[in-house]
């Protein structure tokens, strides 16, 4: 339980507490990651909301807390995260371990839930800012005002809550919370074609003093140099000091300027970071990450498909596993006869898999597949899929706009081209701490591919009250000739005198002159 | 199928899904033959050509024999020499009859699509081979297997009991005690065999959860799936309100023909039985081609009463033309996008109409003849002059 609310939102601990959350990560995106233009992400979230959460081991009914946990989270976010159900949740056993501390790993109490569909704006902002201890009065957060935020390629904001040790000596647990925004600026538009940066051109604001309530406040520019090659930028002001580490398997440097230093800011109080690059850049050389995937959807008409995912492996001499999880919606019924992965030419036969075929409208399609992708090597998974047809009242108000397949997570230890050696949690930044790192040859990663949008054949929306009066018309065809053949026998006509239509009928037909009926 | 052999091959449940609809003897059948879907298709469609040949021979000779002793006993107009069926007439109908079915355009589709509805097709020809020749225990044995595999076939019991009784001659009176006993040994030899195929079932994957994925997957209609039926375009635009009320309504709309059926059949069981199949084939959840293809296959057995139908021409017009435009129009709406689900719609309501006013034109016609056998071919009424019958 959460007792001091000092620094750690109350909203959360009482939430964390209340329902035996042990680990909860949740990230609102908009757009998509391009990989291969921008390199590496440092933290990678779907499109759309993902929400995935661990809880105790005394959580009886974790269906409950699961539904309980979504829909407060739905308000305390302003997001609709109301929308999870058992239609978009599965419960992954390979691809999430847990974060944090963690005793045993019964993959019962997790619960993964995408939404593709959600939209990410403002109004997710506000609250996400809420969240910090000095809000967005002081310290980094100042930067974060919302028009320039989302005015950008990329934007993704996440709260990760999991238990971690007090110190190294790892008597006491306690929570943490990070949150973590991750924006792509376009400067190439809004910078007149160059790629000169500013902190007051990006967030048209400059830093003016850290959070009081901060222990540690400090940015980090990366300054790494690109083919050995020096002085192809320059920085101002001039850092205080500048760190090295392995990120990603990279080798990177870093200025770092500590807000907490008073030396920082002298005369004007305010800290305005600005880099320049000495010579024109013709192309960015960013080297292409050792993994990286993506997903398409293939076929005609609306009757079937094939989604086809493709993973690269660039380096050069090391093979490794890569755990792919896909979760489709039940509408798309996938034939699980027709999975191939192919490398190379060959078939490539997965070491594990985990299929879980949906039900239709309770559950979705769950498919974990432990795949060994080989040096330098693309591999192409692709599985055949059938368009169900709806009810009509389970279309969204735009049917036509499709419908979305959430992106397939991709959980990898990639080894990493330099070896790192195990470094100091205290003095390493805080963006390289998230993920575990049991050993110093690879680091964790976790792709997300592409949201697919898949149309369905849709039924006339217009027409409820006239098909069930047709179909039932066919019925009744067939009832009232049954009828007539099952309870009248056949009689010899006798000639009748005539009703009363027919005596009128005579009469009126006297007066024309016409014989009579 | 073989969605449902792939998972039973990866470890999962092949009912844990929503896909595989079929029952686990058809599970266990494939898993040795599925090399040889195609061949094993040819050969289900031949034996139901083979086992449909050799009832309607049968059938001709019971035929025949009932006629000989109705002419004796004299129940028969004088003037009905033209309607009287001679063995000359009746000596090609079991070949027609095979190749009816053979050549069947919807058989030939059917076979190739490699459709399950051919194996059901062939139970119900072995059924009612074993019922016509007057095996009551093989007879209720195919019958359980064709109830257990897709649920409609129940109806046919009706029948098949009638022929059975009419056979052993004992009399269909409700106080009749031989009647009683007759029924119940009958009833009792289905209800048994339906067991022991289920447990069976139950055994070959060691869960009941087939029960739901086959029977109330027929019977709650929860897949969408266009098909050449009724029931998938109702129930996608029906109000969430009133779906389970007109589930109930559709369901007992094909077995509630079966009690008035044969009170007014009971002298002619055979009848009775094309009629049930053919309701069936209409009105079951899920129908497809090859149902059609078992109860036209029929058709050449009435082929004497071809004087008395009277909408003949434009029923097999409406017939052809439909299943002509029903690829059309499914290619239009589903690859084309030209078109709306309503054409397809609209194009499967004629079809079913004019499958409803085939069958009803030959129930017509065959009350018909029996009026006119008994009551003489030219009609007089009172005053001497030409006659005209209607129903009253």
């Amino acid at each position: 339980a959460v007792s001091h609310y000092r620094l750690f939102p109350k909203a959360l601990g009482r939430l964390v507490a209340a329902l035996g959350v042990r680990e909860l990560h949740l990230a609102l995106t908009q757009g998509f990651w391009r990989t291969r233009a921008w390199g590496q992400p440092p933290l990678q979230a779907p499109a759309g909301a993902e929400l995935w959460v661990w809880f105790q081991p005394t959580v009886t009914d974790v269906d409950k807390a699961w539904k309980e946990l979504s829909n407060i989270l739905s308000g305390i976010f302003c997001a609709s995260l109301n929308f999870i159900d058992s239609t978009n949740t599965v419960t992954p056993t390979a691809s999430f371990k847990p974060l944090g501390l963690a005793n045993g790993t019964d993959h019962h109490l997790l619960r993964y839930a995408v939404l593709p569909r959600e939209v990410v704006c403002t109004e997710n902002l506000t609250p996400w800012k809420k969240l910090l201890p000095c809000g967005s009065k002081a310290g980094l957060a100042v930067l974060l005002k919302a028009e320039r935020l989302f005015h950008s390629s990329y934007h993704s904001q996440a709260v990760h809550i999991r238990p971690i040790c007090r110190d190294a000596s790892c008597l006491a647990v306690s929570w943490e919370l990070r949150q973590t925004l991750t924006v792509v600026f376009d400067t190439f538009s809004s910078g007149q074609g160059k790629k000169d940066w500013s902190l007051f051109k990006m967030f048209s604001r400059t830093l003016t003093d850290a959070c009081p309530l901060a222990s540690q406040s400090k940015v980090y520019v990366d300054i790494s140099p690109k083919n050995k090659e020096k002085e192809l930028l320059e920085v101002t002001p001039p850092p205080a000091s500048v760190h090295e580490a392995i990120v990603q398997g990279d080798k990177r440097t870093y200025a770092v300027y500590d807000l907490l230093s008073p030396s920082l800011f002298n005369t004007s109080r305010s800290l305005n970071v600005q880099l320049k690059w000495k010579r024109p850049q013709d192309s960015s050389e960013l080297p292409t990450p050792v993994l990286h995937a993506q997903r398409y959807v293939s076929g005609y008409g609306l009757q079937t498909g094939e989604i086809s995912t493709l993973i690269y492996n660039t380096h050069p001499y090391r093979a490794f596993p890569v755990i792919l999880l896909e979760t489709v919606p039940w509408y798309l019924r996938l034939y699980v006869h027709t999975l191939t992965i192919i490398t190379k030419g060959k078939e490539n036969k997965p070491s594990y898999i985990h299929y879980q075929p949906a039900q239709d409208r309770r559950r979705p399609h769950l498919l974990e597949m432990l795949i060994q992708l080989p040096a330098n090597s693309v591999t192409k998974i692709t599985i055949q899929f059938e368009r169900a047809l709806l009810k009509w009242t389970e279309y969204p108000p735009d049917p036509n706009h499709g419908f979305y397949v959430s992106s397939s997570v991709l959980s990898a230890l990639v080894p990493s081209v330099i070896a790192m050696k195990d470094v100091d949690v205290e003095q390493s930044p805080l963006f390289t701490s998230l993920f575990p790192s049991s050993d110093g040859s690879s680091y964790f990663v976790r792709l997300y591919t592409e949201p697919l949008l898949v149309n369905l054949p849709t039924p006339d929306f217009s027409m409820p009250y006239n098909v069930i009066c047709l179909t039932c018309t066919v019925v009744a065809v067939c009832y009232g000739s049954f009828y007539n053949l099952l309870t009248r026998t056949f009689h010899v006509e006798e000639p009748s005198r005539g009703g009363l239509a027919k005596r009128l009928a005579n009469i009126i037909r006297k007066f024309r002159g016409v014989p009579p009926l | 199928v073989v969605e449902g052999l792939a998972l039973l091959d990866l470890g999962v449940s092949p009912y844990s899904g929503a896909i595989f609809h079929e029952t686990p003897l058809i599970i266990y059948l494939f898993h040795f033959l599925i090399e040889y879907a195609e061949l094993v298709f040819m050969i289900t469609d031949v034996l139901t050509a083979v086992a449909l040949y050799l009832a309607i021979q049968d059938f001709n000779k019971v035929v025949f024999k009932k006629q000989k002793l109705l002419i004796e006993l004299d129940k028969y107009a004088p003037d009905v020499a033209e309607l009287i069926r001679t063995p000359m007439e009746m000596h090609y109908i079991p070949l027609k009859v095979a190749l009816f079915y053979l050549l069947n355009p919807y058989t030939v589709m059917s076979c190739v699509a490699k459709s399950t509805c051919a194996i059901n097709n062939t139970v119900i020809a072995f059924f009612i081979l074993a019922t016509i020749k007057g095996s009551a225990f093989l007879s209720a044995v195919f019958l359980a297997l064709a109830t257990y595999q897709s649920l409609y076939p129940l109806t046919l019991f009706a029948p098949a009991l009638l022929y059975l009784l009419q056979r052993q001659f004992i009399p269909i009176k409700l106080k009749s005690k031989s009647f009683w006993l007759y029924t119940m040994q009958y009833a009792a030899l289905y209800l048994c065999s339906l067991v022991v195929i289920i447990c069976l079932s139950f055994f070959l994957l060691n869960s009941w959860d087939f029960i739901p994925s086959v029977y109330g997957f027929i019977l709650s209609v929860p897949d969408l799936t266009p098909n050449i039926g009724l029931f998938w375009y109702f129930f996608a635009e029906m109000f969430e309100h009133f779906s389970l009320f007109f589930v109930c309504v559709f369901q007992i709309n094909v077995f509630f023909y079966t009690i008035p059926l044969a009170i007014k059949l009971k002298e002619h069981p055979v009848f009775f039985m094309f009629v049930q199949i053919a309701i069936i084939s209409i009105f079951k959840s899920y129908p497809t081609v090859g149902d059609i293809a078992l109860y036209m296959a029929f058709l050449p057995v009435w082929s004497h009463l071809y004087r008395f139908l009277r909408n003949i021409f434009i029923l097999s017009c409406v017939l052809i033309v439909c299943s002509l435009l029903f690829p059309v129009l499914w290619h239009l709406w589903i690859y084309a996008g030209s078109a709306n689900s309503n054409f397809y719609y609209a194009i499967t309501l004629t079809f079913n109409v004019g499958q409803i006013l085939l069958i009803s034109d030959y129930f017509y016609a065959f009350l018909r003849r029996e009026y006119y056998l008994t009551h003489g071919l030219h009609l007089t009424r009172q005053d001497g002059t030409e006659a005209m019958l209607v129903l009253k």
